[in-house]
């Protein structure tokens, strides 16, 4: 049975694209057939985060509205079996996602992924609306900061009220809490909110928690997945994740600062 | 914390503390507003309705809310009854 897992927050730029792209690539790592699709009509971020800008011929709003085939929009990453990318077009037509369009796509996408993962655009507007309708699970993307918990306490009422599975009275859309940018540092100099903090506000259980890390942007300049990067934290801590996702329990990391050295507390400089 | 602060004990803020606080106050008062369902204004004159049937009551003695906690919806629903025979309000309440 394959999974229709949404990438949310609300807020934007809290990590959604960058969060997406690792949980696919993580999934189909793990040997999960696994697609993900950018669902930011308008903007179109992640074929660059997913690095295939350059092979995008058609996308999911051709296959919607202009008869193109799936299969000729489909791009198969070069680096990871598996995984697929359902890139999204420029246009600023935001009606070009019909939902009867969006349904027959994941219906076709069922039959040949185990995991479909929706990249939903910032802001509660058409597209994050369609992101989030046929969702079975859904990633609540959070950074510690007051804006960003209150807009994904937004985002989980819409799951539980606007989504189909909500409609239709079915089982409630499973939610998972993603704690992103997260500074352990700063959270123990009581200058962020932390993870305890965020999970008692929110309510719902933790999928994982991603630091602060300077390997998420140098990743994202050469168009690759962090998780790919083999050395960053942020890669360790999105495998966590994946892990979690998929059922396993793995202790959580990160939530301690580094200790740092002699001579770094020595020339420590204040943020 | 720099030295000075150091020297002389001074704490710098915890402001972290101040963000939950204040996020605690706003989401329980935006979960009942903003979340509500569309059928909740329509649901309340019903209800209404059929108390009216019974007891002469004011609209706004009829408060009906719905509220998420973990995993379930609790709808609450107040009726405030007029002055019963023992002079003071009665109230009855089904949650
Ligand atoms: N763990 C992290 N450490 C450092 N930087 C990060 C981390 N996660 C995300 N970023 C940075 O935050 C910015 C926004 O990330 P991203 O594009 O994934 O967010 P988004 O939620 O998809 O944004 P939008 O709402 O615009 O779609 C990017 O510059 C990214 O490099
Ligand atoms: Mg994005």
């Amino acid at each position: 049975m394959s999974k229709v897992i949404v990438v949310t927050s609300g807020k934007g730029g809290v990590g959604k694209t960058t969060s997406a792209a690792a949980i696919a690539t993580g999934l189909a790592m793990r040997g999960h057939k696994t697609v993900v699709i950018d669902f930011d009509v308008g903007l179109r971020n992640l074929d660059l985060i997913m690095g295939c800008e350059r092979r995008v011929v058609f996308d999911f709003i051709n296959v919607i509205n202009d008869g193109v085939r799936l299969n000729q929009a489909l791009i198969k990453d070069k680096r990871v079996e598996n995984l697929s990318i359902l890139p999204t077009s420029q246009t600023k037509d935001k009606e070009a996602l019909k939902q009867e369009g969006v349904q027959k796509v994941l219906d076709e996408l069922k039959g040949e992924f185990d995991y479909i993962i929706c990249d939903s655009p910032a802001g509660i507007e058409r597209g994050a609306m369609m992101s989030l309708y046929f969702a079975d699970e859904a990633i609540i993307v959070t950074n510690p900061e007051v804006s960003s918990v209150r807009d994904s306490d937004r985002i989980l009422g819409i799951l539980n009220s606007k989504s189909r599975r909500a409609e239709l009275g079915l089982e409630a859309v499973k939610q998972h809490l993603l704690v992103t940018r997260y500074d352990a540092e700063r959270v123990n100099k009581g200058e962020m909110l932390k993870l305890d903090d965020i999970v008692e506000i929110l309510a719902i259980p933790v999928l994982g928690v991603i630091p602060q890390c300077s390997s998420v942007l140098s990743a994202s300049n050469v168009g690759m997945p962090v998780i790919l990067d083999e050395k960053s934290k942020a890669s360790d801590a999105y495998k966590d994740a994946v892990s979690r996702l998929l059922g396993e329990e793995v202790d959580l990391r990160f939530l301690q600062p580094e200790k740092k050295s002699f001579f770094e507390r020595l020339f420590r400089r204040s943020a | 914390m720099n030295l000075l602060d150091r020297f002389f004990g001074r704490q710098p803020k915890n402001t972290a503390v101040e963000a939950k606080d204040r996020l605690k106050i706003l989401l329980a008062h935006e979960r009942v507003t903003t979340n509500a369902p569309d059928f909740l204004p329509m649901m309340k004159q019903e209800i209404l309705e059929v108390i009216r049937k019974y007891i002469q009551i004011d609209k706004d003695q009829v408060k009906v809310h719905m509220q998420r906690q973990q995993g379930v919806s609790v709808l609450e629903l107040e009726v405030e009854l007029p002055q019963g025979p023992s002079g003071k309000n009665a109230s009855l309440s089904l949650a």
